[in-house]
């Protein structure tokens, strides 16, 4: 009775773990199989392709003339995106250096506890911010008529990809083996040739998902470079221009837009153009990472 | 020919682990051109002490030590530069750790470090090394493999051959050949044979016949003590001075 028992148990629990995992592909599969039918119908019978990706023109609300170009968008994405990433990665990856391998264990765990609590802030929160704070101090220091600015978003979103940046960061770096860092020492290394001779090559998976997790971070965060960039559509020339991103323009939008009406449906085609962002940059990172391998191998 | 110089000098050295000391004074000196076997069962402070002589010690937070310990009449602790005392010292772990890089740049990492950039250069000391520690023949057409690829007894000597590759004065061994086949154990001790004729060599073993084949002088060390330091065959012999020596290399305790 008891064998009978533990073996339908052993099979109940097998399934399961099994169920949990499907369910993670059913779910990425089922978000974008949604998207996907809510704006298809404007995708392959009206929307005018060269328009929406080569027009810096969103006029999605003009009565006489609509138009649906979201160059400027892409800009506003990309731009901010990269300048979180500049401000970002370096500061990210050296926190986690130093707090994986130079600092000593009360400040490591003073310092871990401070970046999980930053990691918590609320992202409306950092809009807040955006929107008080750094709005009046841009304004100060260069002068300018406002202060929610492309610069304003970037650095926003630095801050938020930051701690995860690091967390990550550190979780590879923590990962190598320590006889690897007793080997090096031992023939001589000093701690930096430590770090980018031994450690870099040993974590460079941990350390390339780090920093793509940032990208994504910034890539897809709304709220609060809605409320930080001045929401404004046009191609940035200066790091004090104001701009908007994708994500912005789907919050800011999809709530006045008639269910089904074009614009609706253009809103969910940014959704695709922004899913099919993350999946080239993780296909990106999948990519190098088996290069390397490959190299290696 | 064994010279009466002492390579390395060790004056009453203490080792503590926190509150509890491991090694009570202990006083022994290498010299060059010798291989120097120490052996005695666990935890007597054999592979604490390889790591006072190149200050890998000072990397665990509750170790300390006292005493002197001088090499080429230099004590270890006033140099200024510890990097170059390192590279001083070959080490080898008991268990071998190639390094997550090709096998060549395994080699050339510490002489990279040195400030080595001239790649024909680089190339031969890997291929200097590589012969040295009888690993060449096996990996000459595949030195851009990843040295974690290899085999445990490969890998022992790619970190053999790692510790050579910084030109060291003294070679420490800490149970080299705990993870590797007896094929290749015999192969690595003729390695350190011909060896000898260029560097003082540190063999920390747990075979008391490793120590007797290869070391011209045995230390015995018990409890954290040094029971008896003699030439190999007055200690393997029926009458060592001590009668613990005796007992343990015999096999009767340990």
């Amino acid at each position: 009775m008891r064998r009978f028992l533990n073996r339908w148990m052993e099979h109940g629990i097998e399934t399961l773990i099994r169920l949990c995992g499907i369910s993670a592909v059913l779910f990425v599969f089922g978000i974008f199989y949604f998207v996907f039918r809510e704006g298809a119908g404007y995708l392959f019978n009206g929307l005018n392709l060269k328009e929406f990706f080569f027009s810096i023109a969103w006029h999605p609300t003009s009565v006489t003339h609509v138009r649906y170009g979201i160059l400027a968008l892409l800009a506003g994405t990309f731009s901010v995106t990269v300048l979180a990433m500049v401000l970002a990665v370096p500061f990210g990856l050296g926190a986690a250096i130093f707090i994986s391998e130079f600092c000593n264990p009360r400040v490591r765990e003073l310092l871990k506890i401070v970046i999980e609590l930053l990691a918590a802030i609320p992202s409306v929160v950092w809009g807040f911010i955006g929107l008080t704070i750094m709005n009046s101090l841009i304004i100060r220091w260069f002068n300018t008529p406002i202060g929610l600015t492309l610069l304003n978003g970037g650095l926003i979103l630095a801050l938020m990809s930051v701690p995860i940046i690091v967390s990550i960061g550190e979780d590879a770096l923590k990962a190598v083996p320590d006889s690897y860092r007793e080997a090096a020492l031992a023939m001589g290394a000093t701690r930096w040739q430590l770090v980018y001779r031994v450690l870099f090559p040993a974590a460079r998976n941990g350390l390339l998902a780090a920093v793509l997790l940032g990208v994504g971070r910034a890539v897809g965060e709304t709220m609060a470079v809605l409320m930080a960039t001045g929401h404004s559509v046009r191609i940035p020339t200066s790091l004090l221009d104001p701009v908007r991103t994708l994500t912005a323009t789907i919050a800011a939008e999809l709530g006045e837009a008639p269910v089904r009406s074009d614009h609706y449906q253009v809103l969910f085609i940014i959704g695709i153009v922004l899913f099919t962002i993350t999946f080239c940059v993780n296909l990106t990172a999948d990519l190098m990472v088996r290069g390397i391998r490959k190299r290696q191998a | 020919m064994v010279t009466a110089i002492p390579r390395v000098d060790i004056r009453n050295l203490r080792i503590r682990y926190g509150s509890k000391e491991i090694l009570h004074g202990v006083s022994l000196d290498v010299r060059s051109n010798e291989i120097l076997g120490i052996i005695g069962p666990a935890h007597s402070g054999k592979s604490s002490l390889l790591r006072v002589i190149n200050r890998t010690l000072e990397f665990i937070p509750e170790a300390r030590y006292e005493g002197t310990v001088c090499i080429d009449g230099e004590d270890i602790r006033s140099m200024s530069d510890v990097y170059a005392l390192r590279r001083r010292v070959g080490m080898v772990s008991p268990l071998p750790v190639g390094l997550p890089m090709t096998i060549f740049d395994n080699v050339a990492f510490a002489p990279r470090m040195a400030g080595v950039r001239d790649r024909h250069q680089l190339g031969e000391t890997v291929e200097e090394c590589l012969r040295q520690a009888a690993l060449w023949d096996e990996v000459k057409d595949r030195l851009h493999m990843l040295g974690t690829k290899l085999s445990g007894g490969q890998q022992q000597r790619l970190t053999i051959a790692r510790a050579l590759s910084h030109k060291p004065d003294v070679l420490c061994l800490d149970e080299f050949s705990i993870a590797i086949d007896p094929v290749t154990t015999m192969r690595i001790e003729d390695v350190l044979k011909s060896l000898k004729a260029k560097m003082s060599i540190i063999l920390v073993t747990n075979l008391v016949q490793q120590s007797r084949r290869l070391a011209d002088r045995t230390a015995f060390f018990y409890n954290g003590e040094l029971v008896e330091l003699d030439q190999t065959e007055v200690l393997f012999s029926d009458s060592p001075a001590s009668r613990k020596t005796y007992e343990y290399i015999n096999g009767l305790f340990g």
